[in-house]
């Protein structure tokens, strides 16, 4: 049959491509754990498939029409056997192969801290793990190092056989990120914060990606992950200390993360420190209320009725209701102070700012940049990729 | 918060405006060309031979389950085509985007390629292909003259040709959707996706959503209440067991779809937050959401498939099915676990390892009573006489390649290695593998199957042979290769790559859509060789396959009544039954049959939602207003419509019986 002829062709053509089959040959202990769940289930599976598919084979050449002397029962369609047989091997396979699924899950979860760095070798007790806060961005990856203070675009070093924490989230869309020789992918979406925890092992640059679609640059989102030597991640991260593109403020990540596709590595020698931070709870632009603050206040019970018209600083989709006809113009309010604050404050008749109301009297007017003010960061028209 | 931008909307052309045609596309410019060309060449000829007319009476109208099941096939077959071009377009740029080279399709249009592809090929060529199918055979299984809803059935039908014409209507103005094909927000909101493509993508799923919707109410109520005497749920043939389940989980799954899509509208049209970054809203809902629905569809799609397989095999191993009743519980068993594995489409989502291991194991479950019905299909070849025509082949194709496809299902359904093989074209190699080797080879089983019950003449074998070597081996030069890149680990919806060692890769994928392409043009070759030669390939006894099931009773074509008198069923193979037991026809003493009667409300409502769709896309308002008052104005108006009905005289039915009972007589003398 021509598919098996075929099926006996692909390691040769895989000699013949040099192909890197990263999956099943990776170079991170997690991705080398996942690899070997994959082997074992896809054995304990082939366990039943490979009975059932010679089995198939068999009966339809054994029992084809023309083959007279083979047996013929035409009415024979039930034993209570066989149909215990074809329950319970499935069964079986399943119960071995959920309990595996069941430790592999708890063992591989992504979130759970690592506690080994190889097969025989376990995490040393005050091994500080490297930490790298992800952004997933239109369409670029940011890299903060907290412990460094610098970031790296489109480039991720970590040193070999140190446990890397990664936290990751996006500015704009889902994306997910994915380093094969590395570890499993985790998704990496706006307004929230996931977590991946893995190890390099072997010294190399490795490619790295995001797996799920994000829109017209996607293909272009790639970057390269280098495992290096402890010293050579020295030399590397003093190499992004000498980048030429100043501190990543605010204001430059307000601008970088506007979209734009294929860019080049980009080394910023330091960062806001609070910067991931407003990432995650999209306030970066100044005068924006953070999630975690609006979590705050709710979960102390609200704003009450006058909360109501308080939804300019909880907009964050920088171009939405683009095209929204009915959606009305919103109202706001420009500041909000905490109890210790309204204490120091003179308490007096609500001051009010351009006809919208603020909460808690006599505090100054936080800067407030309006997100359509034309002057810094003229508003492309559509999110359409610029190369640059 | 910036205030909207206002858009040009004009008062009689919402934001449609001249710059939304794609003139400056020439590969849509040449479709549109080679459709046009073709829509005027098929519009004169059917006017210049008067076919307006019977199309119009005879089928458009028609509220017979038989011609609407056949209206179905057609409409999948169609859109096929055009869901296969955008497979053809994407296999082509994946294989020549290397080296710097950028392929020939922009992210603009590549985008959209892929996501009608997906969107196209399960709502408008999957779903109408197993619902025609349901539609055409399982009134006829359960000896029954039409579905509980006749007129319902006419109006489910045109909801989704309108769903189809207007998802075909963003080809040439405007544009479709880029998301991808469930559209995941925060991608499809208005924030990210301002443009008219996702609308149009709500739109056309809405309304073929209704049509979809209702087909499965009327057919779980023909299922359950209008049974031939003596046909028992556990006397019930296979297939019709799977269409009742999967009408189930049409009308419980449906609606999910329904009211996330209003949600996804509701963000993008009056500016709510259901989906968006904003206000608490919550994009992964959606996904959740969409799942819930999303999961059970792949069921919807693959259980009457697997009736149909079981039709096939004991039909042609000339043997009863094996293991009947352990064949329906697996059914109803996987009917049930459907609804709880939604999860594993987004593992790698942080949901937490204990919730992960849950939907892993329950979907695992899920492979014991499919893997029980392989064995069942497999003893029911064993100790048979298998006559290899071509639904058998298609079986025995199915049977081996769904297997590696449930196989790399499972291995997708545990979490870690789903971090490593999510969203990479393993995962795309794994749902074509049982897509097209489940689906669609059981829907050409089916189609070749049932073809002479429904024309009275067989199809062409040849070139049905043809078509499926070209398909079983195109499938896996097409999908092998996807299997390789992703344990390479290449992610899918990329359209240009930089690694050059995957292009040979590619280029063998591209290879093998071109034999699939050939065998879809045998297909068509076949049907276009079996209308010239129907004469020989003619079935006059009404039962070609020496059949089993209640079917086959009948003449082929059946006539409008199928059965003059109602059969009473004693066993689950009925008509087998009756041919060991040396059934009689009775010819004579015929009646007059009561009828349901054609109607044309079905094809105004459909237009009048096609409208309200378009006008909704193009915020056309007054347009949307007009054509919904109309919508809602006919279906009111329709009610008031009492002259639905009239009686076949008996003087006709002795007639149709008699021809039938002179052309089995031939058939005896011959």
């Amino acid at each position: 049959m021509s598919r098996f002829r075929f099926l006996a062709v692909l390691p040769l053509l895989a000699v013949l491509c040099g192909c890197n089959f990263v999956v099943l040959d990776p170079s991170g202990d997690v991705a080398v754990q996942q690899r070997d769940l994959i082997i074992i289930s896809t054995v304990l599976m082939l366990l039943i498939i490979i009975p059932v598919m010679a089995l198939t084979i068999l009966f339809a050449w054994r029992y084809r029409q023309t083959n007279t002397e083979a047996k013929y029962e035409p009415d024979w369609h039930h034993s209570t056997k066989l149909e215990l047989v074809i329950w319970s091997a499935p069964l079986l396979i399943i119960i071995c192969l959920g309990a595996l699924t069941w430790m592999a899950t708890h063992l591989l979860d992504p979130y759970r801290p690592l506690s080994r760095i190889t097969a025989d070798q376990p995490v040393a007790a005050g091994v500080k793990p490297l930490e790298v806060d992800v952004v997933a961005l239109d369409w670029k990856w940011l890299f903060i190092y907290p412990e460094y203070g610098v970031a790296s675009l489109n480039e991720l070093a970590a040193p070999v056989n140190r446990p890397i924490t990664f936290r990751l989230t996006s500015s704009s869309v889902m994306n997910s990120f994915f380093v094969p020789a590395l570890a499993g992918q985790i998704y990496a979406m706006p307004g929230m914060e996931s977590k991946l925890h893995a190890v390099i092992n072997e010294a190399g640059s490795y490619r790295g990606f995001s797996a799920n679609y994000s829109g017209a640059g996607f293909s272009g989102m790639h970057f390269a992950f280098k495992g290096l030597p402890a010293a050579d991640f020295d030399k590397w991260v003093a190499g992004v200390k000498a980048g030429t593109n100043g501190e990543l403020t605010r204001q430059a990540y307000l601008e970088l993360e506007r979209p734009s596709q294929n860019v080049p590595v980009r080394y910023y020698p330091s960062v806001d420190p609070g910067l991931f931070k407003a990432i995650v709870n999209m306030c970066v632009e100044p005068g924006k209320m953070c999630a975690s603050d609006m979590m705050a206040i709710d979960a102390k019970g609200g704003l009450g009725k006058e909360g109501a018209s308080n939804v300019l600083p909880l907009a964050y989709d920088k171009y939405a209701r683009r095209g929204a006809v009915l959606g009305g113009e919103p109202a706001y309010v420009v500041g909000i102070c905490a109890p210790d604050d309204l204490s120091k404050a003179a308490v007096g008749a609500p001051v009010s700012v351009g006809g919208a109301r603020i909460l808690g009297g006599g505090l100054s007017t936080p800067a407030f940049t309006p997100i359509s003010a034309p002057s810094a960061l003229p508003m492309p028209t559509l999110r359409q990729p610029s190369n640059s | 918060m910036s205030p909207a931008p206002s858009l040009p909307l004009s008062p009689i052309f919402g934001r449609l405006t001249l710059e939304s045609f794609p003139f400056h596309e020439p590969i849509l410019v040449a479709t549109f060309a080679v459709v046009a060309t073709g829509g005027v060449l098929v519009f004169g000829l059917l006017t210049y031979f008067r076919l307006w007319g019977y199309l119009w009476k005879d089928w458009f109208t028609s509220v017979d389950h038989k011609k609407i099941g056949i209206m179905y096939m057609v409409l999948g077959i169609i859109m096929l085509l055009r869901g296969f071009a955008d497979a053809i377009m994407m296999r082509l740029q994946q294989a020549i985007a290397f080296g710097g080279s950028d392929g020939y399709l922009p992210a603009h249009h590549y985008d959209q390629v892929f996501t009608a592809h997906g969107v196209i090929m399960i709502f408008f060529v999957a779903m109408p292909l197993v619902t025609g199918l349901m539609n055409f055979v399982v009134p006829l299984q359960i000896g029954a003259r039409d579905v509980s809803f006749p007129f319902l059935n006419n109006f489910s039908f045109w909801m989704t040709v309108g769903g189809a014409i207007l998802v075909m209507m963003s080809l040439f103005i405007g544009e479709f959707a880029k998301t991808g094909w469930l559209a995941y927000p925060p991608l499809s909101g208005i924030g990210y996706s301002p443009d008219v493509g996702v609308d149009y993508y709500i739109w056309g799923l809405q309304i073929a959503g209704v049509g979809t919707t209702l087909s499965g109410v009327n057919l779980i109520c023909t299922i359950v209440k209008m049974r031939a005497p003596g046909m028992t749920l556990m006397k019930m043939p296979v297939f019709t067991w799977t269409s009742l389940c999967t009408n189930v989980l049409i009308v419980a799954s449906f609606p999910v779809l329904t009211a996330v899509l209003v949600l996804l509208s509701l963000d993008r049209y009056v500016g709510t937050n259901f989906f968006t970054n904003d206000f608490g809203g919550s994009p992964m809902l959606y996904v959740n959401l969409i799942w819930i629905w999303g999961h059970p569809e792949v069921y919807i799609l693959v259980l009457p498939v697997f009736g149909i397989f079981s039709e096939v095999t004991s039909t042609f191993t000339g043997k009863r099915l094996f293991g009947y009743t352990s064949m329906v519980y697996a059914t109803v068993v996987i009917t049930i676990l459907s609804y709880l594995v939604w999860l594993h489409h987004f593992f790698t989502m942080g949901s937490g390892a204990s919730v992960n291991s849950f939907f892993g194991i329950t979907t695992m479950i899920i492979s014991i009573p499919t893997g029980a019905k392989m064995f069942n299909w497999l003893f029911t070849m064993y100790r048979g006489r298998i006559r290899f025509e071509v639904p058998m082949m298609y079986t025995v194709a199915f049977m081996l390649t769904f297997v590696i496809g449930g196989m790399t299902g499972v291995l997708l359904a545990v979490p870690p290695a789903d971090f490593v093989l999510h969203n990479s074209l393993f995962l795309v190699a794994h749902f074509h593998n049982v897509i097209i080797g489940g689906v669609v080879f059981g829907l050409f089983a089916g189609i070749a199957y049932w073809f002479p019950k429904a024309f009275g003449f067989k199809l062409d074998p040849f070139w049905g042979k043809m078509s499926f070597w070209f398909w079983v081996v195109g499938f896996y030069f097409a999908f092998m290769p996807l299997y390789v890149l992703g344990l390479m680990g290449v992610t899918r919806r990329l359209r240009v790559f930089d690694d050059p060692s995957l292009q040979i890769w590619f280029i063998i994928a591209a290879f093998g859509a071109g034999l699939i392409a050939l065998g879809i043009l045998s297909f068509i070759i076949q049907i276009a060789v079996s209308i010239l030669k129907r004469d020989q390939l003619r079935d006059t006894t009404g039962d070609p396959w020496n059949a089993r099931t209640l079917e086959w009773a009948t003449s082929s074509p059946p006539p409008d009544y199928n059965f003059a008198f109602t059969p009473v069923i004693h066993d689950s193979d009925a008509w087998w039954d009756m041919k060991q037991r040396g059934y009689k026809r009775p010819l004579s003493g015929f009646k007059a049959i009561h009828m349901p009667k054609n109607t044309g409300t079905g094809v105004l409502l459909a237009i009048c939602s096609v409208a309200l769709g378009f006008a909704l896309v193009w915020y056309i308002w007054w347009l949307a207003a007009v054509s919904f008052i109309a919508l809602i104005a006919i279906a009111i108006g329709h009610t008031f419509n009492y002259n639905r009905d009239f009686d076949i005289p008996a003087a006709d039915v002795t007639r149709t019986e008699d021809e039938r009972t002179r052309l089995i007589a031939a058939q005896v003398k011959a």
